[in-house]
């Protein structure tokens, strides 16, 4: 049924009873084309995006859990494009593209909204190094502006920008396309449109082992529900990655890692767009519903756990009182933690493996969600054509052995 | 908040005392111009990152200094042994088994 | 209309009559008694409409008694200490209490937006998904607008909150939480023990439900029990009680997160009080007595005001001594019936019919309490009334229908066990069959549950589990254990469980998360649309996301699903609890670390000198720095650092350096380590020399530079930039521990401890004479070029002295202990002037360092290598050191990476700008001609133009050409030479001069 002002009004007529269900829940086949594990956000478009653009739809996207529930449900929903590199400018600015007709593209309100992320410099080094994003983003066609600090404040109100803070507001990088979109939304409208399309999404399916022909290439996975045969398996586990991929014998250059972020309780409208500080580790915005959803750092070590420590999240909290000193009284509501998979230059990985058939989609760290369209839609292309696209191939696996990083942190391979 | 114990000072302490250094036991090439750019990657990028116990180095950086090594089961974040630098991995009886 | 007579009882509760308060909610003046809270003061008073919903701006009154309440929340304070959200039943009342209703426009009885209500079956669960999405551009300029102002419940603060936080550490042996029978009992248990132990309860009184419920305990009522033992414990010196502090957060070993309302409760708090302190508390054992949370009965128009728990009804009658209603029903699936309705008899509370769908239940309680009343075996269909309740309407067994005139209908479902805070380290609560609700499952290391928490809901057994696990935790803790205790207690029986479920029988618009507004269709429709896992129901509907966070709507959600899924509830797994237990102020969480606590500020030691010479500070990593000194008319960075370059060209000027990272490195393999430390072949220096050191990292990149001097044969002193300092030491401590654990060395970070300056310019050597020992030979024979040794100050301070430079003008860096810092910096200012110099800031330094082609921070980013700095002529052929094996990779061999080179404008006006990229003349702005990037920039006097350092692709080849440096926002565009990273004095001449 397609959804419309039209269809929600019908059916409200009919007591909303003939809403069908939005996906399929359909126990595996024995094989599928292409098995891909893991039901988040990406993997979910990517499935989509082999169905619609590439007629492959004998593919099943297989979820330990429920689909969505990984960090697609857990992230602070931050979009922005204004990466420093030019691969990384151009994966995320396609993504960027997908991201303004999603809803009609999926026929789904995934209520990306362009208010604007602001993020803030505090010093001279912040100020060179924004400026050079910005230079760099423009070079590439990549929305990004330099504004002073009068011109921040007069963009989000609430913020603090007087010169007495102990990390003062110097300037700010703001990229006006950039913005927030509901995460949840963005899972369940690429489920139901790939459903729609034929395939198949398995939840509560957990990954086991990957089985191997004798020539070593991929034959399929086992899993909690037995075994589903597939010549081509994408792996986009995220946080997981390291795990699954450890089944079929491959190591990765991931480490995972808790961050954490947290809402507060509803209010009315008060910060107008997404603010982020990375030198203090506070990113900010408001969600639709009222609450102010905060993003912390990552956590200091790596853990499977899914949840944070207390003083994390404090420090968080301690950045975004100087920056907001209204939202003191305000009350935290809920804290929680997702598993990031982090690569050494913070950039993805997308791509082919050592193993034939067995391809790979992770390592995006903090920052996956803005990227999920256009992952989704490289990767397709990727598990179509065994080919990377070519806007994914910078993102090799194998750039480590060459050290074509993508070094999007200059943190890389610092030993200790 | 973690509480480790160092096994220098031989005490508990907080987690913000210390620093996390990464996987353990991760041997720097003795001969390095004998090891090829894939070796080279491996030593300096590819990592165990388990689900279940890791051997991870940390640095009581704001007590004695020093580095030491841990286990840790990285899933309930209980810390199951702690040792010095250059010790081998412990052999953990039947609580660090899982 | 109730409002304006009281409904406070003559006797009884835990109120002061004496002291009585007054207070304001929405303008109009009340009067309550000290031990009220705003939502028992309200009741009092007969006002009973308290807020509006989230959604549907429907009426909503005062549901619960304690934390867990969904509806009435309420706004405290004004400007920097509006307090939105606040719930009514937890806010404890003072002189002076304002109070205003959220949520509503223009009043409360009258809110224009309850129109939402008839558009209800439009504004289903997840009706946003699927509209809204025509035409594109509507979404945020129209719809999310609307959307937005719509949702949110109160206001934010309009300014900086006035009030102070703290966080505070605890540690005890044995943390007990929740001061009910059980806590209560575990306490005095662990306590008796002689183990710490510390008792937390978020009340303002110990008790809970023993101040709620008429209860007696070894011959006395519950309160003086709960008063007792609270004077017991205060009077113990291994114990504390602190009430008014919740706690929120269980997390790793035994860290548990709470928060103390400190002077919430004050009407005229003291000068200088916190507000609230968080409390860390390290617990070695810990004993979750929280309690249990009672569950509504689903039924039409259930979220009226007047439609409250039958828990909270006995808090309001018993502890506050006020009715919330003057005509009764009770409607409830358990034999705790017979307490509300004994109660609400007590209390002169007519209860006009009492309901209760199961055989035989209604008629065998009423007798039992012997209440006269009505007794219905059957269900509450569903409430009557719009802003207050006015009846409830029943169908009972049989299939009749009853209308019975009330204005409170008491309604219970049951008791689910308090587990949250067993949760949060990643359990899972755990279905009991016996009491039919999840329960505590699998602990964390540590912890025990006891009491209601634990599903023991009879009053004997909570004593009883209570000092038992009391007993048990001091006792793992080699405590000698108590022995048993055997209180007496009035008869708990009829009990308290029923199994959650749904009773059919419900009529129109059944509320089952009343804040959020999520009805019982709502569920339904997610179900339909495949939102089956209680997860995606949650997400999907908001069920259970309120401020509440689902404490009462959570376990109505399950069964609701369990019906419409056919399954039982125990078949479905509850989400996931998350901290906090109850939210928590954002300023608590930060504590004391707002302002300039928010980070330390490092200062040099002689900041003080420089702050009387009037210099301008800019951060630098976490030091303050001077990035200029001001002199005469100079007006800004420009003219002032134009002026001190100048100077140092001309005659001699002084930087204080004394935030470089300094490093102490002596033992018999010094040289050995730091030649593995260091790119550069360091370990073959002479003793009484310095020379320039490079560190890199693993990958080959570059991480740092500095200076390595050798004092003596084992003893040598190293530098590293000032950001860099603590990164060089962590890096030179793993190498000495991790890779070269057999060498005989020692590292001492010494940053602080001596302060360092560098003393620049023709007449250098004059101005360092003058503030040292005149004994010391400071000669170029005796002092050469990157010469270094000990000498003394003028006064006999030690000092160390290097022949260094990175003006590229003559220069020495001398170092002497941080106490003498500050006088030395003076001597040097005062000699410099005396030669017709002056002191320098960061500024000068930076140009000076252009001109020279030094690299610093801006180029050493963590993606260059030494060939692409220049520096590959000073990397070492044959040792091997860190970084070492990386460099040969082809990639990092490519001639096409941006190399440095130095850039001055042709035009001496035309600027260039950080940040800027690099254009051949000509080519079209875009990434396909991007050459590269401007890493720094400054204006040079001595050679009259704007200079910068870039990393250019092809940078060498590139040498003599012209470029453009291009920035694009305010259209910066200056033709650029490039020219030799040095492009002052390239032979190094003035080194000696």
């Amino acid at each position: 049924m397609k959804f419309s002002f039209a269809s929600v009004l019908s059916n409200a007529l009919g007591g909303n009873a003939a809403w069908p269900a939005q996906w399929r829940s359909p126990e595996p086949k024995a094989s599928y084309d292409a098995v891909i594990v893991g039901a988040g956000g990406h993997g979910l478009a990517t499935a989509y995006y082999m169905a619609k653009e590439r007629g492959l739809t004998n593919v099943a996207v297989i979820e330990k859990g429920w689909l969505g529930g990984g960090n697609t449900g857990r992230n602070t929903t931050i979009i922005r494009s204004n990466y420093l590199w030019e691969e990384s400018e151009a994966i995320y600015e396609h993504a960027m593209g997908l991201w303004q007709e999603l809803s009609t593209e999926l026929n789904y309100n995934v209520m990306y909204s362009a208010r604007g992320v602001m993020m803030l410099a505090h010093d001279r080094h912040d100020v060179e190094t924004f400026k050079r994003h910005v230079h760099a983003n423009r070079l590439a066609g990549i929305d990004n502006e330099w504004i002073s600090a009068g011109e921040a404040k007069a963009f989000c109100p609430p913020l603090d920008v007087s010169p007495t803070l102990r990390f003062p507001v110097v300037g700010a990088a703001l990229q006006r396309c950039g913005g927030v979109a509901r995460h949840d939304a963005v899972a369940w409208g690429y489920a139901r449109a790939a459903s729609a399309m034929g395939v198949d999404i398995v939840q509560n399916c957990a990954v086991t082992g990957i089985r191997r022909d004798p020539s070593g290439a991929v034959a399929g996975v086992e899993t909690s529900k037995g075994f589903i045969g597939a010549k081509k398996v994408g792996v986009v586990a995220a946080g997981h990655t390291s795990t699954v991929m450890a089944m079929a014998g491959v190591r990765m250059p991931l480490e995972s890692y808790p961050l954490q972020a947290l809402v507060s309780e509803p209010v009315k409208p008060f910060m107008p767009c997404v603010v982020m500080s990375n030198k203090i580790h506070a990113y900010m915005s408001q969600s639709d519903k009222g609450e102010l959803v905060i993003g912390a750092g990552t956590d200091a070590y790596t853990s499977y756990s899914q949840r944070g420590a207390l003083h994390i999240s404090e420090h968080t909290l301690e950045a975004i009182c100087e920056l907001f000193p209204a939202v003191r009284r305000l009350r935290m509501l809920r804290n929680w933690g997702g598993i990031v998979d982090v690569t050494p230059d913070r950039s993805p990985i997308i791509g082919r493996t050592p193993v034939a058939g067995l391809f790979v989609n992770c390592g995006w760290g903090t920052g996956g969600f803005k990227a999920t369209p256009g992952s989704g839609h490289v990767f397709a292309h990727t598990l179509a054509t065994g080919e990377p696209h070519p806007i994914a191939a910078p993102f090799s696996l194998d750039r480590f052995r060459t050290g074509r990083l993508i070094d999007e942190a200059a943190a890389a391979a610092v030993a200790h | 908040m973690l509480l480790i114990r160092c096994p220098y000072c031989a005490t508990e302490r907080p987690e913000i005392e210390f620093r996390h250094g990464g996987q353990a036991h991760v041997a720097r090439p003795a001969d390095p111009s004998a090891v090829d750019d894939a070796a080279w990657s491996e030593y300096l990028f590819f990592r165990d990152n388990p689900k279940g116990v890791a051997a991870e180095r940390w640095r009581h950086v704001h007590g004695c200094g020093r580095f030491f090594n841990c286990l840790r089961d990285t899933v309930s974040d209980r810390i199951l042994a702690t040792y010095p630098a250059g010790a081998p991995r412990p052999t953990l009886g039947a609580e660090g088994a899982r | 209309m109730t409002a304006g007579r009281s409904f406070r009882l003559a006797s009884g509760g835990l109120v002061a009559r004496d002291a009585p308060l007054r207070f304001s909610f929405d303008g109009a003046d009340y009067e309550g008694l000290a031990g009220d809270t705003l939502a028992s003061a309200l009741l009092a008073n007969g006002v009973r409409l308290a807020g509006r919903s989230f959604k549907y701006h429907r009426p909503r009154g005062i549901v619960a008694a304690g934390s867990e309440e969904p509806n009435a929340l309420v706004e405290l304070g004004a400007v920097g200490r509006r307090e939105p959200d606040t719930r009514a039943t937890t806010a404890e009342l003072f002189d002076g209490l304002s109070a205003r209703s959220q949520n509503r426009w223009p009043s409360l009885r009258f809110d224009a937006m309850a129109v939402n209500s008839l558009f209800a079956p439009l504004l289903g669960a997840g009706f946003y998904y699927k509209t809204f999405m025509w035409p594109a551009s509507f979404w945020e300029r129209l719809y999310e607008p609307l959307i937005r102002r719509a949702a949110g419940l109160g206001r934010i603060a309009e300014a900086r909150d006035p009030d102070r936080y703290e966080t505070v550490h605890d540690h005890c042996d044995v943390l007990v939480v929740g001061a009910g029978p059980a806590g209560i009992a575990a306490a005095l248990a662990a306590a008796r023990a002689g183990a710490k132990t510390i008792l937390v309860e978020e009340d303002f009184v110990a008790g809970g439900r023993l101040v709620a419920d008429r209860r007696e305990i070894d011959g006395v009522g519950g309160a003086e029990f709960a008063r007792a033992a609270q004077a017991e414990l205060a009077g113990l010196p291994n114990a504390r009680v602190l009430v008014r502090t919740a706690l929120f957060g269980a997390y790793d070993h035994g860290e548990y997160g709470a928060v103390e309302r400190v002077t919430d409760h004050l009407a005229d708090p003291p000068p200088f009080a916190v507000r609230q302190r968080l409390r860390r508390i390290f617990a070695k054992r810990c004993i979750v007595a929280a309690g249990a949370i009672e569950r509504p009965l689903p039924f039409g128009d259930n979220d009226r005001p007047g439609v409250m728990l039958a828990g909270a009804v006995r808090a309001y009658l018993n502890r506050y001594a006020v009715t919330p209603g003057t005509r009764a029903v009770v409607f409830a699936d358990n034999d705790d019936a017979a307490r509300t309705l004994a109660d609400l008899a007590l209390a002169g509370v007519e209860v006009a019919a009492h309901v209760d769908p199961r055989p035989g239940a209604a008629a065998r309680l009423t007798a039992a309490s012997g209440v006269a009343t009505r007794a219905i075996e059957g269900v509450v269909t569903r409430a009557l009334g719009r802003l207050a309740v006015t009846g409830a309407a029943s169908v009972d067994a049989a299939g009749a229908a009853w209308r019975v005139d009330c204005d409170l209908i008491a309604v219970s479902g049951g008791w689910t066990p308090s587990a949250h805070l067993t949760t949060h380290l990643g359990g899972k609560p755990a279905w009991r069959e016996d009491i039919g609700a999840f329960a505590p499952g699998a602990l964390p290391p540590g912890m025990a549950v006891a009491g209601a928490a634990a599903g023991d809901f009879g009053l004997a057994d909570a004593l009883t589990g209570g000092w038992a696990a009391g007993a048990r935790a001091a006792q793992d803790l080699g405590f000698a254990p108590p022995p048993p205790r055997e209180p007496k207690v009035d008869p708990d029986a009829p009990a308290r469980a029923s199994t959650l479920r749904v009773h059919p029988g419900a009529r129109g618009k059944v509320f089952v998360d009343l804040q959020n507004d999520v009805t019982t269709g709502d569920v339904a429709l997610a179900r339909r649309e495949g939102f089956r896992r209680p997860e995606h129901l949650k997400r999907y509907t908001t069920l259970g996301m309120a401020t509440d966070q689902g404490k009462t709507s959570g376990p109505l959600g399950l069964a609701e699903l369990a019906a419409l899924e056919g399954r039982e509830v125990s078949d479905l797994a509850p989400t996931t609890w998350r901290p906090p237990f109850t939210p928590v102020a954002i300023g608590a969480l930060a504590g004391a670390h707002v302002g300039p606590d928010l980070q330390p500020t490092r200062l040099p030691p002689a900041h003080a000198v420089a702050v009387e010479m009037g210099a301008v500070f800019v951060p630098a990593g976490p030091w303050l720095r001077a990035q200029y000194y001001p002199q005469g008319a100079e007006s800004g960075w420009l003219e002032a650092a134009d002026a001190e370059v100048r100077a140092v060209r001309a005659a001699a000027g002084v930087c204080d350096v004394s935030t470089l990272g300094k490093f102490e490195v002596a033992g018999a393999d010094a040289a050995a380590f730091l030649d593995f430390a260091f790119a550069n072949p360091v370990g073959a220096l002479a003793p009484g020399r310095v020379r320039y050191g490079l560190l890199l990292r693993d990958d080959g990149m570059a991480m740092d530079d500095g200076t390595v001097a050798r004092l003596a044969p084992h003893r040598f002193v190293v530098t590293s930039s000032s950001v860099g300092g603590p990164a060089a030491h962590l890096h030179f401590d793993f190498q000495r521990q991790a890779r070269k654990p057999d060498l005989d060395v020692r590292i001492e970070n010494v940053t602080s401890q001596w302060a360092q300056f560098s003393v620049a310019g023709p007449r250098a050597r004059d101005a360092i004479a003058r503030v040292l020992d005149p004994a010391f030979d400071v000669s170029d024979a005796a002092f050469p070029y990157l010469a270094a040794g000990e000498a003394r100050l003028a006064g006999g301070e030690p000092a160390r002295l290097f022949r260094l430079s990175y003006s590229g003008e003559r220069a020495y860096e001398i170092a002497t202990p941080a106490q003498w810092g500050a006088g030395l910096f003076r001597a040097l200012v005062a000699a410099c002037e005396e030669l017709g110099g002056r002191a320098y800031g960061l500024e000068a330094l930076n140009v000076m360092r252009i001109e020279k082609g030094h690299v610093a921070g801006s180029e050493i980013d963590g993606r260059t290598t030494p060939r692409d700095l220049g520096l590959d002529k000073f990397v070492a052929k044959k040792k091997d050191f860190v970084g070492r094996a990386m460099l040969s990779r082809p990639t990092l061999l490519d001639p096409a990476r941006p190399s440095l080179v130095g850039l001055r404008s042709v035009e001496p006006d035309a600027r260039i700008v950080a940040g800027a990229h690099l254009l051949a003349e000509g080519a079209p702005f875009d990434a396909r001609h991007d050459l590269g990037h401007v890493t720094t920039f400054g204006h040079s006097p001595t050679l009259g133009r704007w200079i910068a350092l870039a990393l250019v692709k092809d940078g060498a080849a590139r040498i003599g050409t012209r470029l453009r440096a291009v920035e694009p926002l305010r259209g910066h565009d200056a033709l650029c030479e490039v020219v030799a990273p040095a492009q002052f004095d390239p032979e190094g001449s003035r080194l000696h001069g």
